[in-house]
């Protein structure tokens, strides 16, 4: 199976001088290979830096030390070292990343925040928008909603809109933190069957799901950081 | 981790960058305006300048785009034409030509960049007109499909500026800057003066419209928020040094330097 | 009959040396406004001070003069100037336009072909075309020095968009050899055309802006325009009602208190030579009665 992703030796520590220089270790030593179709859930307590790593693969937090290494456009970037351009194009074709909230201009349509991903790529935007609609009726926003900015939606609508745009454009690498954190069991439904169909398209997936029922329905191997932080 | 050399390691990127500071320092007397900036602007990249109040932004900004004139340094520009040439050593013609075609300027207010008592559409054509566009039919229409475009009526572009809104003002200038399809923009403050209402369809028509465009693009904002929305990149600055440069959600979610820490921190949550 | 006391044409002569210098730039710099020390004649600012320098600095014994304003050699400021000369140079003086070798004019240009034998001096009141889309000198002459005159073009286009066309009809900007654009002073855009390598040597003085400028002989002179708006002249319905004149400029002239009016040439020399050959306008009796009526 083809390494996707690939993180050795990562260590980082926060260090919070707001707050009189006070370092919080985080972990170090770790190191975590994932491959095509497979998919990932980092496990640990609260504090164990699930969601440090997950940022840290996605390069949004940068750890003290080790690599990371991702397979893009058919070779293997070190994202920790790469440049901010060969960072954003790795982020647009290689890297997805569906977070838990929902950070998008105001004012923008519902449709056009969705669809955004795919028009950046170069997709035709009647296209795009046509794409947007299919993806938001699976996850049960109702056309009624499509063209209003999302701001005003609910929590569980607005996790929803993150999560269509998250996956309306599909990437070999699937970042997903807690992607279902707010959601009623019929929408976490749809959710993991879109996660399925991702991985079964070939897709190298990393998350974090506190619900059980999620987790068990998608997970091929646990990842867990108490140990690894121990090592 | 020095965020700078991860940000600019060489040899990743075979395109040489449109702009290369280097060394660029301005002094007011014995005041420190700004010094030793550094950094690169590749084609399409959008770049937000942060910090508070006399932490030089607007200095710097202002020394980029010709407003005042630095003390040392180097502005490294890469012309349309391929020409590498540095901004502070040429003459005043091709400064000038440079800074009414390839380059624009938004102001922060926008009656500093517009003509208010000369009509809207004359206000998009002028720069038009500086290049030589000789045909009143083809620069109106120029004018009344930008006017369009940053969603002003059509209907208003024989009306004076004079008589439009803030928000309307803003919008126009940026017009007035863009339709020449400029290969570096510079934005101070775009969405300063404006009410909040008005600033968030700002900053979505600026981000499309820099896009569709292609240009390059410095914006000085003491705004966070405005700054994750539209820069790629973020140079924090703090006392006329830059203390902290890197993607902008690295920056504004993994920050480094105490003072961007303290600079985040302080943001008020809605 | 000459006034004693004066030098020759007023000024002395380190003064006549100085002016003679700038105008010796100006005429190798076509266009360009040339700064000069100017001095105070004994008339108002508006009246001609501009003009009346250029020509005391370079009249001779031997020349003709002929002073017009608004195409007139029988107004006061027409009058007062060519007396200011006969006083103070002796010069003959005339009001035809082919005996003259040197014109004084104030906002026209001769109907008749000008010559090589001969020099117009425009008075100018304001010399800076730039000036009304920039208020600082220091920028106009970095626009002069760039040829940054995209604003230019923003006036004209202001005129299309509130009016339909352009409709400036006086002072209308030009190019002079390609190169710097120049106020023609308030001379109607009709006149235009006739700067276009006109054989004569046209000098411009501004009096109360100290700036004398110049087109040499056979210079090209372009009329500012859109592609798709060109430069056009005034034209009438009808010809002048005394000559019968279609080619010429014409004035309104009010007759009665119920309205009358009638158009006439603004050329009186050149009105007059037309009724003289016997061109009759609608309302002219025929010359030789007029004449005899005097």
């Amino acid at each position: 199976m083809t390494v996707m992703l690939s993180a050795q030796n990562l260590a980082k520590t926060y260090t919070l001088h707001t707050q009189g220089g006070t370092r919080i270790p985080v972990f170090r030593g770790l190191s975590l290979e994932v491959s095509a179709g497979e998919c990932v859930v980092l496990h640990g307590p609260s504090g164990a830096g699930k969601s440090t790593l997950l940022r840290a693969m996605y390069a949004n937090i940068l750890p003290d030390e080790g690599e990371i290494r991702v397979r893009h456009a058919g070779r293997m970037v070190d994202i920790l070292a790469a440049n901010s351009r060969t960072v954003l194009q790795v982020r647009r074709q290689t890297l997805g990343y569906v977070s838990q909230f929902l950070r998008v201009i105001p004012r923008v349509p519902t449709l056009d925040v969705v669809a955004e991903p795919l028009i950046r790529r170069g997709e035709d935007r009647a296209a795009a928008r046509e794409a947007a609609a299919a993806l938001l009726a699976r996850l049960n926003i109702p056309p009624r909603l499509w063209s209003l900015a999302p701001a005003t939606f609910s929590g569980g609508e607005q996790q929803r809109v993150n999560i269509a745009r998250g996956l309306i454009a599909p990437t070999p690498i699937l970042l997903l933190d807690e992607p279902t954190a707010s959601l009623d069991a019929a929408n976490r439904a749809v959710v993991t069957s879109l996660i399925s169909e991702a991985k079964a398209a070939g897709a190298a997936i990393v998350g974090i799901f506190h619900d059980d029922e999620t987790r068990a329905a998608v997970t091929d191997r646990l990842f867990d950081l108490s140990t690894a932080k121990a090592a | 981790m020095n965020v700078l050399a991860a940000s600019f390691a060489p040899g990743l990127d075979p395109d040489p960058p449109l702009l290369a500071v280097r060394g660029l320092a301005k002094h007011y007397g014995t005041t420190l305006g700004c010094r030793d900036v550094a950094f690169d602007l590749w084609p399409g990249e959008v770049l937000g300048i942060v910090g508070e109040s006399g932490s030089g932004k607007t200095t710097l900004l202002n020394c980029l785009s010709a407003q005042i004139e630095a003390d040392a340094g180097e502005i490294l520009y890469r012309c349309r034409d391929g020409e590498e040439v540095d901004f502070r050593t040429l003459p005043e013609a091709r400064k000038r030509a440079l800074l009414r075609g390839e380059w624009g300027l938004v102001h922060q207010n926008p009656r500093d960049g517009l003509r208010l008592r000369v009509s809207a559409g004359a206000n998009i054509g002028e720069r038009l007109m500086a290049q030589g566009a000789r045909h009143y039919g083809g620069i109106r229409g120029e004018a009344t499909g930008w006017l369009t475009r940053v969603e002003i009526d059509a209907a208003r572009t024989d009306d004076l500026p004079l008589h439009f809104s803030g928000g309307m003002q803003q919008r126009l200038q940026i017009a007035r800057t863009l339709v020449t399809q400029p290969r570096l923009v510079f934005m101070d403050e775009p969405t300063g003066g404006l009410d909040v209402s008005v600033q968030a369809r700002l900053l979505d028509l600026i981000r499309g419209l820099v896009d569709e465009v292609g240009a390059s693009c410095i914006v000085v904002t003491h705004d966070l928020a405005v700054a994750r929305l539209l820069a790629h990149r973020l140079m924090v600055m703090k006392a006329g040094c830059v203390v902290e440069q890197g993607l902008t959600d690295q920056v504004l979610d993994d920050p480094h330097h105490p003072y961007t820490q303290l600079l985040v921190s302080s943001v008020l949550q809605v | 009959m000459s006034e004693t006391g004066y030098n020759f044409a007023y000024l002395d002569e380190q003064t006549k040396r100085m002016i003679r210098r700038a105008i010796l730039k100006a005429v190798a710099i076509p266009g360009y406004q040339v700064p000069f020390a100017g001095r105070e004649m004994p008339l108002p600012y508006g009246w001609g001070t501009g003009g009346i320098q250029v020509t005391a600095a370079v009249i001779g014994a031997d020349d003709t003069l002929k002073v017009i304003d608004q195409g007139a050699d029988d107004t006061t400021n027409a009058v007062s100037i060519r007396r200011f000369f006969q006083k103070t140079a002796g010069v003959d003086t005339t009001t035809e336009t082919a005996a003259a070798s040197l014109i004084q004019t104030r906002h026209r240009i001769p109907e008749e072909p000008l010559t090589e034998a001969q020099i117009l001096v425009y008075q100018v009141p304001i010399p800076e075309p730039l000036r009304w889309m920039e208020a600082r000198e220091s920028e106009t002459r970095k626009m002069h020095a760039l040829t940054e005159y995209g604003v230019m073009h923003v006036r004209l286009y202001e005129d299309i968009a509130h009016l339909g066309r352009i409709v400036k009809s006086y002072d209308y900007p030009v190019r002079v050899n390609g190169r710097y654009i120049m106020a023609p002073s308030p001379i109607p855009k009709f006149d235009n055309p006739k700067m276009d390598h006109m054989p004569a040597l046209q000098l411009f003085g501004a009096g109360r802006e100290k700036r004398i400028y110049a087109v040499p002989p056979y210079t090209s002179v372009v009329s500012l325009d859109f592609e798709d708006h060109p430069f056009e002249v005034q034209t009438w319905s009808d010809g002048c009602a005394l000559c019968g004149a279609t080619d010429s400029y014409l004035d309104e002239v009010v007759i009665d208190d119920k309205g009358g009016r009638m158009m006439v040439c603004s050329d009186t020399d050149y009105c007059e030579k037309r009724r003289a050959a016997g061109h009759l306008g609608p309302m002219s009796a025929p010359y030789a009665e007029t004449e005899a009526a005097r």
